[in-house]
């Protein structure tokens, strides 16, 4: 093959927001960044347009200062409206912690956080099964593969009403829920209340995924665990392989 | 035009704050108190007008309180 006949590598590009408050958008960013064929931008949330980006990431951290509810605030940010277009049109949104507590309040996902049941910060690493590796997100994981990722957060204890949950578990949306060493889902290894020990849930489409869990502060073992790094890697193939 | 919210964590949601507190307030010699919930309580103030009390129910469906979680209700007092 001459070189001339070589087509350039498609770059898979993300986006990440920014808002007031935001402390995770550097990890998610340097996380992004550390994949070959991955290339992320900040976003900030005043702007408007998306164009050209295949994944938006809404990052960790305590946006608006977490006022009257986490998210509630940060969900009429301008960009909000161009990441609701953006999901609608198929572009694959990723919210993590603060990031899934905005999609739950712009009613992007289904459902609502509310304070942990034990009513403290929970800061620690914790087992999650995946209940759904079929999604854009997880397809680089075994179907109910145990995985070791840190939770950092006040605000996971999910509610849902039963019938939104009957929903959800019929269109397979419950994506990860908290377990313990062996894989089990037990009352014991919920650290925060929440209902099924939901830790993480798409939208009917699956295009859109939401979660407790810092996938991006576990991509590299010198930082204490690699098992984050499918999440990205389930993007990456997603966008590559072009579903 | 003052408007007064009251926010609610909906019936049969638990709440762990009103946990917390009914189960200190035996510790201090409060015995038999039962269902403690732990809401918010926002006052602002609007233009007076017919639609003051549509306003205000937008501004809490919209903002305000979560109704997935949350139940409300607001008074409205003309100064």
């Amino acid at each position: 093959m001459t070189a001339s006949s070589q087509t350039k590598a498609s770059t898979a590009r993300f986006g990440v927001v920014v808002f007031p408050g935001s402390n995770c958008d550097a990890d998610s960013h340097d996380a992004v960044n550390s994949f070959t064929g991955a290339e992320a931008r900040y976003l900030w949330h005043k702007d408007t347009e998306l164009a050209g980006l295949d994944c938006v990431i809404l990052p960790g951290g305590f946006s608006y200062g977490d006022y009257l509810r986490c998210g509630a605030i940060a969900r009429f940010s301008p960009i909000m409206k161009a990441v609701r277009r953006f999901a609608e049109d198929g572009g694959l949104v990723i919210g993590i912690c603060n990031g899934f507590q905005i999609l739950l309040e712009a009613g992007m996902l289904p459902g609502a956080m509310h304070r942990n049941a034990g009513l403290k910060f929970v800061c620690k690493l914790v087992n999650l099964r995946v209940e759904n590796a079929a999604t854009p997100f997880t397809r680089a994981y075994a179907p109910g593969q145990r995985i070791s990722i840190p939770i950092a957060h006040m605000e996971g204890n999910y509610f849902i009403d039963a019938e939104g949950l009957a929903e959800m578990e019929q269109h397979d949306q419950i994506v990860v829920r908290y377990c313990d060493e062996a894989g089990e889902v037990t009352m014991e290894a919920n650290p925060n209340g929440s209902l099924g020990n939901i830790a993480g849930v798409c939208n009917r489409d699956g295009n859109v995924f939401g979660l407790m869990p810092h996938p991006e502060r576990v991509c590299d073992p010198v930082v204490g665990g690699a098992d984050g790094r499918g999440v990205f890697e389930s993007i990456m193939d997603f966008l590559v392989n072009k579903r | 035009m003052k408007a007064k919210v009251y926010i609610t964590p909906k019936q049969g949601i638990l709440d762990p704050q009103g946990v917390a507190i009914e189960r200190s307030l035996p510790a201090l010699g409060f015995e038999g108190v039962a269902n403690v919930r732990v809401g918010k309580y926002i006052e602002l103030e609007l233009p007076a007008g017919d639609g003051a009390a549509d306003e205000v129910d937008k501004m809490c469906h919209k903002l305000l309180a979560n109704p997935i979680i949350e139940d409300f209700r607001f008074e409205l007092e003309t100064e």
